[in-house]
């Protein structure tokens, strides 16, 4: 094959627009103060440089946040009247709004996300959800939960590095909507964009201790979690840390809802719009890196158009693109961390050990830095644990099924049930199946896609209650039940 | 340059039907069997659709890229008008523009072709002789196709005649949105034989216009488009201009694939040409995104993929000069047509 003549030139995003300070404190009570812990480093995933130290927080720094909180809720945030509390959500939605370019360029240098997917996707999301959540600040009473909802009083919320920004909107926008307070820790190696959420807290004149940001790696969400003073625990991450959560909650008057693994099924029938579908599979798997709990990682595929299928797959993984996140252009980023790339590697080498039949388009990796090319199993067996495990990166498990039935049951055969997809044209067989499916999300000739006014949780594994909508609501607020 | 119909063309009778590539030899036995292999086709999702060009759209095309895409769009071009108002001397001055965009460079790329009405098409083939730009004349009663077929097929040998080297002609919409898939198919492939050089020195290129604005949804856009590469058409062409809407980046995205399917089905390459509303520079260049990413590099050439336009080709030469001097000139830096 001859050269393209039509080759990309770069087209870098600016990093000039944020201002990386050399370390970081910990935001307590409306200010920046030191970590009693030993700092820690994060790093751009895409290179290995290091952007900055950040503080760690101890137990005793979280009992401090806790009591802020605690503080700001009596005395503040719980008496205010809803419609102000309205107010500051609008303020702060329309500063994550004027600030978007500066919040997605931080975000891919941190998370190692395309630039396209934090300027496209996980901000404007993130915005979203404040403004969702603040036409709500005074309007519970009409939300179908009862007369009066009340408060539960203190947030405590753990969330992941997938989508530092995005998780932290769905946390912190309807626990101040329902009019708690929270102290929250971002992960270990993504807490830039959190940290300048601070920052805009303190813009929008956000009341001290209504908002305490906490870093940290496990031994500080520990802390956060097992806090006597806290009512609520909301935390999204991995099946094995959400059961210790459990455990640890269990018997205390604490409210929990967690939101953890998957491994999705996309299914794709014969009668698909097959371009569309391929595209749909492609955003499922590749989208974040595959790093999404709710990815359609086991791509089921009718029998009689499996070889179609994938290869057009194929031959549409063959035009992504891969490289600097910053790159205006890159469709693939890098994995968040060396951990998570080891993860990786091990799994996708089981697959091979196991049997299957591994796949990925012939593409060069930057040589620094933490990279995975997309990967695509045929011949996957159900038993194989590439089918079983999350593997949370870029890699898709393709299985086959002949009937209807067939698909739901090998669907539904997972420990998890977070999200499912079905492509088909025809209507009918869309709302049967979905009927069917045991997952907190079903989308249909769609994947991932993400909305404040959808309730989003899952099934067995995957988690307990939910998160947006009027649904989520109800995970804040005394006398209902999430 | 006279506008004889040909006296014998009334009373011509369609050929007997010529059957298409393999592996779809059969599928035109009878119109139950066209209208299943045509309703078989994977459908599209619009929304899905959509969503796919909107991410194409946003691809940063800089510096190198941006160069090499404003000079392959310009190498693109058929120029067109096609107005009532067209007169000999509008097409000289459009041929003379066609074998050298812009006077002050002689770098800058010819068109590929001057698109005109089948009336028009000596003066533009005159006009262009030894240029290797090429004449491309709409015909087969553009752009509403009402007319009975022996009009349309001594429109298009007419045009031949007076030297056009392409034939843009339109579909009948009429029936093709009846269901009457055979009768479409049929006229395409009578309209490809009388492109036939008067000379016998080969033939016209025959582009088919499906006037997607018409045809109004997306999968009616794919079906019409492997209708008429099974019946021959050398390109499979949007639109005519005259309706709104016109090219869109969705029904291009659904013709590229098409094209790519055909070939990998048959082996037959088949080029695309988005047809009227596309402006400026940036429209352009998302279409060669979408060419490159769908298509594939294969049709980033004038031989497989061409932009209809009039206005566009000023703005494009607009782009180049800014690219090349770093500022930007006015409307007066560039020709009026």
């Amino acid at each position: 094959m001859t050269e393209n003549p039509f080759q990309y030139a770069p087209a870098p995003e600016s990093r000039s627009i944020v201002d990386i300070a050399p370390s970081y404190g910990l935001f307590v009570d409306g200010e920046f103060v030191d970590g009693g812990g030993k700092s820690f480093k994060t790093v751009n995933p895409a290179t290995e440089e290091v952007l900055s130290e950040v503080a760690a927080g101890t137990a005793e720094d979280v009992d401090r946040a806790v009591r802020a909180a605690r503080r700001a809720f009596t005395r503040v945030w719980g008496p205010m009247r809803p419609a102000d509390r309205g107010k500051y959500l609008f303020r702060i939605a329309r500063l994550l709004q004027e600030r978007a370019r500066e919040f997605a360029v931080l975000e891919s240098l941190d998370n190692g996300k395309p630039i396209r997917e934090s300027r496209d996707v996980d901000v404007p999301l993130a915005a979203a959800h404040f403004f969702y959540h603040a036409g709500w600040a005074d309007k519970l009473g009409w939300a179908g939960l009862g007369p009066g909802p009340r408060p539960l009083g203190v947030a405590g919320q753990v969330i992941p590095w997938n989508f530092p920004l995005l998780m932290l909107a769905w946390k912190v926008a309807p626990a101040l909507a329902t009019g708690n307070t929270v102290v929250l820790k971002p992960a270990e190696t993504t807490p830039l964009t959190a940290l300048l959420f601070a920052e805009v807290c303190r813009q929008a004149d956000l009341p001290p201790g209504v908002v305490n940001i906490v870093t940290g790696a496990g031994d500080t969400g520990r802390a956060v979690v097992e806090h006597d003073d806290v009512d609520k625990v909301a935390f999204t991450g991995s099946t094995e840390v959400g059961r210790s959560i459990a455990r640890a909650v269990a018997g205390t008057r604490k409210k929990l809802t967690l939101e953890l693994g998957g491994k999705a099924a996309n299914i794709v029938f014969d009668d698909a719009p097959i371009d569309q579908a391929v595209d749909g599979i492609v955003q499922g798997i590749f989208f974040n890196q595959g790093h999404v709990c709710c990815a359609g990682s086991r791509l089921l595929v009718q029998e009689n158009v499996h070889d179609e299928v994938i290869a057009s797959l194929q031959r549409r993984i063959g035009t992504l693109r891969l490289g600097d996140p910053l790159d205006k252009n890159t469709d693939i980023g890098a994995i968040n961390s060396a951990e998570q790339l080891a993860r990786i590697r091990e799994l996708s080498d089981v697959g091979v050990a196991e049997g299957a039949q591994r796949w990925q388009p012939a593409c060069e990796l930057p040589a620094r830095g933490f990279w995975f090319p997309p990967t695509v199993f045929t011949d996957v067996s159900p038993a194989h644990r590439i089918a079983r495990d999350e593997v949370f990166g870029p890699v898709l498990s393709v299985l086959t099924f002949r009937t209807p039935d067939e698909a739901v049951a090998k669907a539904n055969n997972t420990t998890y049930g977070l999200s499912a997809g079905i492509w088909t044209e025809k209507g009918s067989r869309i709302l049967k199946i979905a009927d069917q499916l045991r997952a907190g999300v079903v989308w249909a000739n769609t994947f991932n896609k993400f909305d404040p006014t959808s309730p989003f949780g899952g099934y067995k594994q995957s988690g307990y209650g939910r998160e947006g909508g009027r649904h989520g609501l109800a995970a804040y607020l005394k006398g209902s039940d999430a | 340059m006279t506008h004889v119909l040909d006296p014998d063309a009334v009373t011509a009778e369609t050929p007997p039907r010529r059957e298409p590539l393999a592996p779809y030899r059969d599928v035109t036995r009878s119109d139950a069997a066209f209208r299943a292999f045509l309703h078989g086709l994977p459908g599209v999702d619009q929304v899905g659709a959509e969503a796919r060009v909107a991410v194409l759209g946003t691809r940063s095309i800089k510096t190198t890229a941006k160069a090499w895409a404003i000079d392959t769009a310009i190498s693109m071009v058929d120029l067109t008008t096609l107005e009532g108002a067209d007169t000999p001397g509008k097409v000289r001055s459009l041929a003379a523009k066609a074998r050298r965009p812009d006077p002050g460079d002689p770098s800058c790329p010819q068109v590929a072709a001057v698109c005109v009405y089948g009336d028009l098409a000596g003066v533009a083939s005159e006009a262009l002789a030894g240029s290797g730009v090429h004449t491309a004349a709409v015909a087969t009663a553009f752009p509403s196709g009402r007319a009975s077929r022996a009009v349309k097929l001594a429109d298009v040998r007419d045009a031949v005649t007076n030297g056009a080297d392409e034939i843009d002609m339109v579909i009948d919409r009429g029936a093709f949105l009846a269901g009457r898939y055979l009768d479409v198919y049929d006229e395409i492939v009578a309209v490809k034989e009388a492109c036939a050089r008067p000379d016998g020195q080969g033939r016209a290129h025959l582009k088919v216009i499906l006037e997607t604005g018409e045809l109004v949804t997306l999968d009616a856009v794919r079906r019409a488009s492997w209708l008429a590469m099974l019946a021959g058409g050398d390109f499979i062409k949007t639109s005519t201009g005259k309706v709104s809407p016109a090219a869109t980046l969705p029904v291009c995205l659904v013709m590229l694939e098409a094209v790519r399917d055909f070939r990998a089905a048959t082996g037959r390459q088949v080029g695309v040409k988005p047809a009227g509303g596309i402006r400026n520079t940036k429209d352009a260049v998302k279409h060669l995104v979408l060419v490159n990413e769908v298509a594939g590099p294969d049709w980033l050439s004038p031989d497989w993929f061409r932009f209809g336009a009039s206005s566009l080709l000023n703005d494009l030469l607009l782009q180049r000069q800014k690219l090349r001097t770093g500022h930007y000139s006015g409307p007066d830096h560039v020709t009026i047509d």
